[in-house]
Parts: structure tokens; C-alpha cells; sequence
């Protein structure tokens, strides 16, 4: 009885809260990344739920995970860097390549997934209370786990083939990084929100995807972009955030090119998609907490 | 007692019922979009209040808002009008087993389940054993849940789901799972829950369990809050409900019609024993009561070979007897004409200790039913506390 009375107590000493919040622009984001911090184990366990179940049964398991990547990078080798020849034009080409496509799929999977993690987890988002922000996050650990491998074998094979890792712009590849999770992320939380209202979005998402990939320079380099277009183009091609983060991802991690191959400014560039993308988050979260509101009852 | 935990005022929540989903849909029928969109009010100005430690029963026929008005306490959904308050922590059970991967084994669905149900990973550690024991399905921990039968993934699942450590538990149908031992397992965890002070809100279609572990119970209808009262009023009410719309499906579907016509005036039920009458019931006697119903009919025209038919049951609408003066007699009744009077006696009726309705219906020479009157009177029997149960007895023990 003790235990009753015990509680009585402090259920006596805690005042009555709403159970429906205020949406409130500062203290919603404040409130949701509160919450969101507090169930950050839930976080890294569906991230790990989503790892072992994708390799589950299979025998060799992780390691599939790397060998798609290894066909990719021997394919941009041989075949388009030696066969078509534009190991001419790019030096190192498949390290460049590469190290584009690293940073491209990255963003790619964190938008792909993330779109439909909130539809994927209808069962949960219907009969449980959390913040649903958990799920979009979720894809972002998974896709920065696959991230991870392809860069180490992105470094592994620059030893090897070489052209690649400048030690003294490393920072530009860690800059690019961060652009592409915090757009990627952004944006994620945005579709994977109006995704539950339209489900046209899923498919909309693959095609512009599909069109991003040939809008920044993972194939191609920049001078052969320079050549064609004037200035007042070339910097609304620079506005993408994207086209930034590969730039910067190549500073860093091919050594096969001189500067004729960036754009100016680029660590300026990076800076500042950094802080639109910081801004971008914290509006698309709260969009996020607007529309999450109906969830349960739309999807 | 007297702390309030949970206070809902006024609340609505309607919800648009819209038959497109897609872009193309929409663009094309832009125009009508708007007129097409039907809005239903599954909750309709809801108020009431809850006390720590209190167990409460939502009831009421299906689509009558009780998941609603769950998932709003709960927090999943939010609804349009109205606020609702709470006080300490608020867990949902409204299904076994969220977050389950069928691909993962049990140990680590164990933990995925806790975290999603909000136990944090130090918690789960520490009553993984516990979880583990009380699912009974020690064995097949490491295995994937995908092999699992269905009896074991909720027993899994519901293992998990009572390590939550709420003030208030909010319960959806999902009480007792898995074979009869497992369920008495749970009941008696629930009843663990009500003496450790936690308050539990529950829908359930049991009457049984409602009345079992409930102190007072809310009837909802269309949206509504009907009833507010203890469980058996509650229940009662739905029970009639019930009957009614049972009632008027069968009417509806009834193809054969008799060419006689009676009815059911009036029936009133007395003791031959001392008893005495009560606002709400009119006998209240002790077992063993000779009852009598005093009946009242009417035919149209001479009705030969008619038949009475008569059943007591539980105020939950558990059947007690029943009878039928085509089993009980060995002639045919009397022709039916004009007004006509009759008592049914139910000599020394040992039922036990409850609430009691008797039912009524007429039936012609085919069997083909004229008129039915439920829940016709309302009679209590009041014990001594022998026993126990629906059938009284008033035991001796004698030792040799």
C-alpha cells in the first residue's frame, strides 16, 4: 500500500500538463529537441534494426555491403576511365568518380529512405507516442553507416590506384559531409511529412533524384561546366547545395586535378550552404511538427 | 484518493472522411474536391474527469469514439477542440508487439519493443529476466521472431509491454492474450497495477472483464458520453442497446410472417416469498424465491396452439434458464382470443447472488415469433454469502 500511497504523493505534487502542446516557433523546436534527445536510444536501435535485418541470413552478411561499391568503382576504372577514355579529360577518374558518388549517395539515401520512413512505420506512429522525427533520423544513421564503408574503401583504393587524399583540405571533405547530411536531413523530414498527405511524393522524390545526380558534377568536372555556361549560370549552378558539398568532397579527397577544377571560393561556399542548410533544418522541422500532428489519423 | 490525473473538457474530434489520394485525382475533381469531403464527429463534446488510482471501463458499440478518446490521452492524436490534461506518465498499450522486426530474434526485439514503448535500455537490462520469465518462452529467445507462433509473439509482446511503469495505462482490447494460464498470468498483473495506485483507462467489448476489474465505467455512443456510472449500470445500458439492434436486424431479416397477431402488454414480476420492492428492481428476495411473472396478452383473432417462451439472464446478458411451454407442458395452451392474463411461476429459483432480467416472447402454432418483450423485468437476488456464482447453494460440512 506504501507504494500507492507513495505515488499519490507525488502525483499530488506534479501539476496537470496538455497532452496537446502549442505549436510555438522557438520553444516547439526547443520542446521536440528535448524529446527527440530523450529517446536517442530508440534512435540508434532502429538504425541497427535496420543493418542486421537487411543482412540477416545471409552468410557473408556486411560484406555485401562493401562489394557493390568495389563493382562500382572497378566499373568507373576500367571501363569509363580506360576504355571510353576519360581518364584524359579527369585525371585519377575514378577516384573522382567516386568520390563524388560517396557523397551523392549519402544524400541520395538519406532522402530515398527517409521519404518513406514515415509510412514504413505506420504501426508505430498510429499506437505510440513518440516524436515521429525519430524515424527520417533513423535512415540518416542507416545511409551514414553505408557512408562510411564506401569511404573506407574510397581511401583504400586511393592508396592503391593513388590521386587521392589532400591532408591539408581535409577539412573541405568534412564540410561537404555535414552539407550533404543537414540538406539531406531537411529535406527528409519535409517529404517524409507530406508523403503521409500525398503519396505521389515517393515517386516525384526518385525522379528529381534521378535528375540531381547529373546536376552536380560527379561524372563531368568543373571545367567542362565553366566552358559552356556564362558566370550569371554558373553561380546559380553553385547555389546547390549539393554541387557544393561534391566540390568539397573532391578538395579533400582526390589529388588528381589543380584549382582549374573548383570553383572560386569554394570553403566560403561551403560555409555558407552550412548555415542556409542549419536554417533549413530548424524551418523544416517545424513544418515537420505542424504537419506531423495528423499523422496517426492520415495515414 | 482525490488527485486528479486526468481531465478532459470538451472534447471534439471529427475527422474528414476523403475518397482521393492522388495528385491526378485532385487536380481533376478540384472543383467537387471540397463539396465530396464528409467531415464525421467521432468524439462530440467529451468531458469527464479521473482519479489516481481509479480503473475505468470505456465501453459502447464499435465506431463509438472509445479508441478516439485513447489515443487523444495518449497523445497520438490531436483533436480539434477541447483540452485534455494529465498528471505523471502516461503509457499506451493500444497494440502488442509495435516495433516487432520479424527478421530480429526475441532478445532483440525485447529491446527495440521496450525502447519504442519508452523503457530505456538500463531498465530493460534490468528486467530482461523478468520479461523473458513471464513470456514462458525461454527457449526460443535467439530465435527470429518470424518462426514464432502467434501465441508466442504476444506472449512476447505483452511481456514487454507490463514492464512499462506508468501512473496511467491506457489499454486497448489487448488485456488478456495467449492460452488460459497466460491469461490469468495477465490478470493477475493488472490487478498488481491497480494495487501499486496506477489508474488504467481500457476499451473492452468483455462485459465480464469490465465489471471484473473496474471500478466505474463510461459509455460512449456516436461520440457521446451516455453513461458515467459504476460498471453494472454501464453495461446494462449497452446490454439494451444491444438487444434492440439485435432485435431490429432480426425483424429486418425475418421472411416468414405468421397470419396471427399478438401481444405482450405487460409484465410484472412478484414473490411468493417475503420480499420487498426496490426503485429499480421489482423483487428483491433471497434463493430460492418462487417467481412469478403476471403477464398480460393480446390476440387479434382465436390463435390456437400458441406458445410462451421465457429466459432469465445476467444484467451482462449471461443466459441463467430458459423455457418454453411447448417442453414444460404436455397439451397445447388454451386458444389465444381477446385480452387474456397468465402467471409463469419459476418455483424455488436457486440462482446466486446478482441482477437478473427475464425476457418474453410469443410464438404461433409454426414456431414464428409474434411479439418479444426483452428485458422485461428486472429482479435481484440477495444472499447471504454461502456461495458463489450464478446457482446458489447453502453448504454443511459435517465430519466422521
Amino acid at each position: 500500500m506504501s507504494l500507492a500511497s507513495e505515488r499519490m504523493e507525488r502525483l499530488a505534487a506534479e501539476p496537470l500538463r496538455d497532452t496537446n502542446l502549442p505549436l510555438g516557433f522557438i520553444s516547439g523546436t526547443a520542446r521536440s529537441l528535448g524529446v527527440i534527445w530523450s529517446r536517442r536510444e530508440l534512435v540508434l536501435l532502429l538504425v541497427k534494426r535496420e543493418i542486421k535485418s537487411r543482412y540477416k541470413d545471409s552468410v557473408l552478411g556486411l560484406v555485401w555491403s562493401m562489394v557493390r561499391p568495389l563493382v562500382m568503382l572497378l566499373i568507373y576504372y576500367l571501363v569509363i576511365g580506360q576504355f571510353l577514355g576519360a581518364v584524359r579529360m579527369i585525371p585519377s577518374f575514378a577516384v573522382y568518380v567516386f568520390t563524388g558518388l560517396t557523397v551523392w549517395t549519402l544524400f541520395n539515401e538519406i532522402i530515398l529512405m527517409g521519404t518513406r520512413s514515415i509510412l514504413d512505420n505506420a504501426g508505430i506512429i498510429k499506437k505510440i507516442n513518440l516524436p515521429r522525427e525519430i524515424f527520417p533520423l533513423a535512415t540518416v544513421g542507416s545511409a551514414g553507416f553505408n557512408f562510411v564503408i564506401q569511404l573506407v574503401i574510397l581511401v583504400a583504393a586511393a592508396l592503391i590506384v593513388g590521386g587521392g587524399v589532400n591532408p591539408a583540405q581535409l577539412h573541405y571533405s568534412l564540410l561537404g559531409v555535414l552539407v550533404a547530411i543537414i540538406w539531406g536531413t531537411a529535406l527528409a523530414l519535409v517529404l517524409s511529412a507530406a508523403n503521409v498527405y500525398l503519396r505521389d511524393v515517393q515517386h516525384l522524390v526518385e525522379v528529381l533524384l534521378l535528375i540531381g545526380f547529373w546536376v552536380s558534377p560527379v561524372v563531368y568536372s568543373w571545367p567542362m561546366v565553366a566552358s559552356q555556361v556564362g558566370s550569371t549560370l554558373q553561380e546559380i549552378y553553385m547555389a546547390n547545395p549539393i554541387t557544393v558539398a561534391v566540390f568539397g568532397m573532391q578538395q579533400g579527397l582526390w589529388s588528381g586535378g589543380d584549382a582549374t577544377f573548383f570553383p572560386d571560393h569554394l570553403l566560403a561556399r561551403l560555409l555558407i550552404a552550412f548555415g542556409l542548410g542549419l536554417v533549413a533544418l530548424f524551418l523544416c522541422q517545424r513544418v515537420f511538427d505542424l504537419l506531423q500532428r495528423n499523422f496517426a489519423q492520415e495515414i | 484518493m482525490g488527485v486528479e490525473v486526468v481531465r478532459v473538457e470538451h472534447l471534439v474530434k471529427s475527422f474528414t472522411l476523403r475518397k482521393q489520394k492522388s495528385v491526378k485525382e485532385s487536380l481533376l475533381n478540384a472543383s467537387r474536391a471540397r463539396t465530396k469531403n464528409e467531415t464525421f464527429n467521432a468524439l462530440d463534446d467529451v468531458s469527464f474527469s479521473i482519479d489516481a488510482g481509479e480503473s475505468i471501463g470505456l465501453v459502447g458499440p464499435n465506431g463509438s469514439g472509445k479508441s478516439t478518446l485513447l489515443k487523444i490521452i495518449g497523445g497520438i492524436l490531436t483533436p480539434n477542440q477541447g483540452r485534455v490534461q494529465v498528471r505523471g506518465r502516461v503509457a499506451a498499450l493500444l497494440e502488442l508487439g509495435a516495433g516487432f522486426h520479424p527478421d530480429l530474434s526475441g532478445r532483440e526485439n525485447i529491446y527495440l519493443n521496450a525502447s519504442v514503448l519508452g523503457i530505456s535500455r538500463a531498465e530493460t537490462e534490468r528486467y530482461f529476466n523478468d520479461i523473458v520469465e513471464f513470456s514462458g518462452i525461454e527457449d526460443f529467445i535467439d530465435t527470429q521472431v518470424k518462426f514464432y507462433s502467434s501465441g508466442m509473439y504476444v506472449r512476447l509482446a505483452f511481456s514487454v509491454a507490463v514492464h512499462v511503469d506508468p501512473d496511467i495505462l491506457l489499454v486497448d482490447e489487448v488485456l488478456a492474450v495467449g492460452d488460459e494460464p497466460f491469461q490469468q498470468k495477465c490478470m493477475d498483473k493488472i490487478r498488481q497495477f491497480q494495487q501499486e495506485g496506477r489508474t488504467i483507462v481500457f476499451v473492452s467489448h468483455a462485459p465480464g472483464q469490465v465489471a471484473d476489474l473496474c471500478d466505474r465505467a463510461i459509455l460512449l455512443e456516436k461520440g457521446r458520453v451516455v453513461v458515467d456510472d459504476t460498471p453494472l449500470i454501464a453495461l446494462g445500458r449497452l446490454r439494451r442497446n444491444y438487444q434492440q439492434v439485435i432485435e431490429a436486424d432480426i425483424e429486418s431479416n425475418e421472411t416468414e410472417h405468421s397470419t396471427y397477431q399478438a401481444s405482450i402488454d405487460s409484465i410484472y414480476l412478484t414473490s411468493e416469498q417475503p420480499s420487498y420492492h426496490h426503485y429499480e428492481f421489482q423483487v428483491v428476495s433471497p434463493p430460492g424465491l418462487t417467481l412469478c411473472a403476471n403477464i398480460e396478452l393480446s390476440f387479434d383473432r382465436p390463435t390456437p396452439d400458441w406458445s410462451l417462451r421465457a429466459s432469465i439472464e445476467t444484467m451482462l446478458g449471461n443466459h441463467c434458464l430458459s423455457v418454453d411451454t411447448r417442453d414444460f407442458r404436455d397439451e397445447a395452451l388454451p386458444v389465444g382470443q381477446g385480452q387474456q392474463k397468465c402467471v409463469l411461476r419459476f418455483p424455488d429459483l436457486q440462482l446466486g447472488e446478482g441482477d437478473y432480467v427475464i425476457n418474453l416472447s410469443i410464438h404461433d402454432q409454426r414456431g414464428i415469433r409474434l411479439d418479444t418483450i426483452t428485458r422485461a423485468g428486472l429482479f435481484a437476488i440477495r444472499t447471504n454469502g454461502h456461495s458463489m456464482g450464478q446457482v446458489y447453494s447453502d453448504p454443511t460440512i459435517d465430519f466422521s
